[in-house]
């Protein structure tokens, strides 16, 4: 446990309440745009204050309201990755990273370190280059070559692959990912992508109007979100209230059917979630009556969109997701979910 | 020919620029960091010798620092006086100037990515680099424009400085003073040739601007 967040702030009529703790590891920042997860960033780099609460990295306080610490930016040692990169547009790509070499007195030893990392992020042969020259991934890469010299204690990437290609997102995400493994380091990412948080991070806490809704394992929080919202993040397509009926039973009023799960139900159950791709034809359990209303095509997927035969009015359609390979059939009159597949939801 | 008003002219315009160079970045630095409420203020009170009659400045600063206002009275006994004095020029010029500086600055400091800055903080550079080394280089265009603005309004002021210092040949004599005196004792010619070198003055100034900024296009581009 290297990193402990405990902080608040109010802007206005939103309220930051984060607390999470982190490990060594990547620890993923899930949520919407907006829930306030920049602004964390922010407050434990140092570069806004919290009205109250304790901020401790590796046993060194950097924010205690109550004690009165508040340790500049300067001071905290925190890398921060910004999403525009941050580069310095009056400095070429050499003096942009030297600057993270400051610290440094030995000139023999900036220059080492410079080529070092030069050579780890394959910049070589760009060191004249001004910002504005420079693609996004390699602008992304000079950026973290800055950070990774200036050597610090944790490392904090504010959605680094929004702006990419998706072509190049996914190469990136690797390589990325690789050098943070070697780099050994506690790393947060910030992301309000649930496949860049799965591909990440090891643990990922789900951020949802300026709180933390819940922190988990990866695995364990997209088998088992818990909350409305963190099964929303997660990519859950259908969320409809529910209420418990029997000890593996529980009944979905909007949908006018019941289901029966895998797992017992507790009697503060508020919804349920289904992914869209756990609704099966073949699939005798849960197994209902639909009616179809459209379909949109993914290159390799189909969308389809259905609604139970007793399903209320007015009430929105449910989404089923399949591959173009398999022989399942497009359109037919049952759907059956497998009771594991249920995801029993208590929180909002 | 009597060189002084232009030796006059182009010191109280380069000393009152480099004075409201630093004052006006300064203001603007720190006016582009308050809450919106007391900018605003701020801003009404730092910009009204733009809006103002130069004549209205004028009177304002005899109100304050004419030879028997207590304000001039107490610089007297340090021998400061700024009515009737070159140095006077310097104080007309300044007020008049420092709105432009002002304004172009704060524009520019507004429009400057402040994630530069909390990067640069992050990375343990000192405030004092990251304004320098950082923000001021960022802001230049806007810094630069500003400081041609300032320099041009102070080399050109008149209604304010002939309240202030009036024209004294050979000692307050500025160009446009000079211009108006010329013109007023029938000395049309006298009056043209000084109205040349304010021409050729303002434009070596632009000209120079322009060379400066290609420069720094190219360098850039390189």
């Amino acid at each position: 446990m290297s990193l402990v967040v405990e902080i608040q702030k109010k802007l206005g009529a939103f309220t930051l309440n984060a607390a999470f703790e982190t490990d060594r590891g990547i620890l993923g920042l899930l949520g919407a745009s907006g829930c306030g997860k920049s602004m964390t960033l922010k407050c434990i780099a140092g570069v806004e204050t919290p009205d109250s609460g304790h901020i401790e990295l590796d046993g060194t306080v950097l924010f205690d309201a109550k004690a009165g610490i508040n340790l500049p930016p300067q001071a905290r040692q925190v890398g921060y990755l910004f999403q525009n990169n941050a580069l310095f547009p009056n400095m070429t790509v050499r003096q942009n990273i030297l600057c993270g070499l400051h610290r440094e007195k030995s000139r023999i030893v900036r220059e080492e370190r410079l080529r070092t990392v030069l050579q780890l992020m394959q910049l070589e042969g760009l060191e004249k280059h001004r910002p504005h020259q420079l693609s996004g991934g390699q602008a992304q890469r000079t950026a973290l070559a800055r950070i990774l010299v200036n050597e610090p204690r944790l490392l904090m990437l504010d959605e680094p692959f929004s702006a990419l290609d998706s072509h190049l997102r996914e190469k990136l995400q690797l390589e990325l990912r690789r050098l943070l493994t070697d780099y050994g380091r506690d790393v947060i990412l910030v992301t309000h992508s649930r496949d860049e948080a799965y591909h990440m991070c090891g643990q990922i806490a789900v951020m949802h109007q300026g709180s933390i809704l819940t922190q988990q394992d990866t695995r364990a929080l997209f088998a088992n979100p818990i909350s409305i919202h963190a099964a929303m993040l997660t990519g859950c397509k259908n969320i409809a209230g529910a209420r418990r009926v029997g000890p593996y039973e529980v009944e979905v009023p909007e949908w006018g059917i019941r289901l029966k799960t895998a797992c017992p139900v507790a009697p503060e159950l508020k919804a349920v979630g289904i992914r869209a791709h756990s609704f099966r034809p073949e699939e005798e359990q849960n197994a209902a009556a639909v009616q179809w209303i459209g379909e949109m095509e993914e290159p390799f997927e189909w969308i389809t969109e259905f609604r139970f035969v007793p399903q209320l009015a007015g009430t929105p359609a449910v989404w089923r997701r399949f591959s173009k390979n398999s022989s399942t059939e497009k359109y037919p009159n049952h759907l059956g979910v497998a009771p594991e597949n249920i995801l029993l939801l208590y929180q909002d | 020919m009597d060189w002084y008003p232009l030796w006059n002219s182009l010191r109280i315009a380069a000393i009152s620029c480099a004075l409201v160079f630093f004052a006006g970045i300064f203001a603007a630095y720190y006016a582009s960091k308050l809450p919106r409420a007391v900018k605003g203020l701020l801003d009404v009170v730092l910009t009204l010798p733009l809006v103002l009659p130069p004549t209205v400045c004028g009177y304002f600063l005899l109100m304050l620092f004419g030879v028997k206002q207590p304000l001039g009275r107490f610089l007297a006994q340090y021998g400061i006086q700024f009515v009737m004095t070159w140095y006077g020029g310097i104080l007309t010029a300044a007020v008049v100037a420092f709105p432009l500086m002002y304004r172009t600055a704060r524009g520019a400091f507004e429009s400057f990515d402040e994630t530069l800055a909390y990067s640069a903080m992050t990375l343990g550079l000192s405030n004092s680099y990251i304004f320098w080394r950082i923000r001021m280089p960022v802001c230049r265009q806007g810094i630069l424009a500003g400081t041609v603005l300032a320099f041009a309004r102070a080399l050109g002021e008149y209604g304010a400085t002939s309240m202030l210092i009036g024209y004294t040949p050979g000692r307050t004599a500025t160009i446009s003073t000079t211009v108006y005196q010329l013109w007023r004792t029938n000395d049309t010619a006298g009056a043209f040739w000084w109205v040349l070198v304010n021409l050729a003055i303002s434009m070596v100034v632009l000209l120079a601007v322009n060379l400066l900024e290609d420069r720094q296009k190219k360098a850039v581009r390189r």
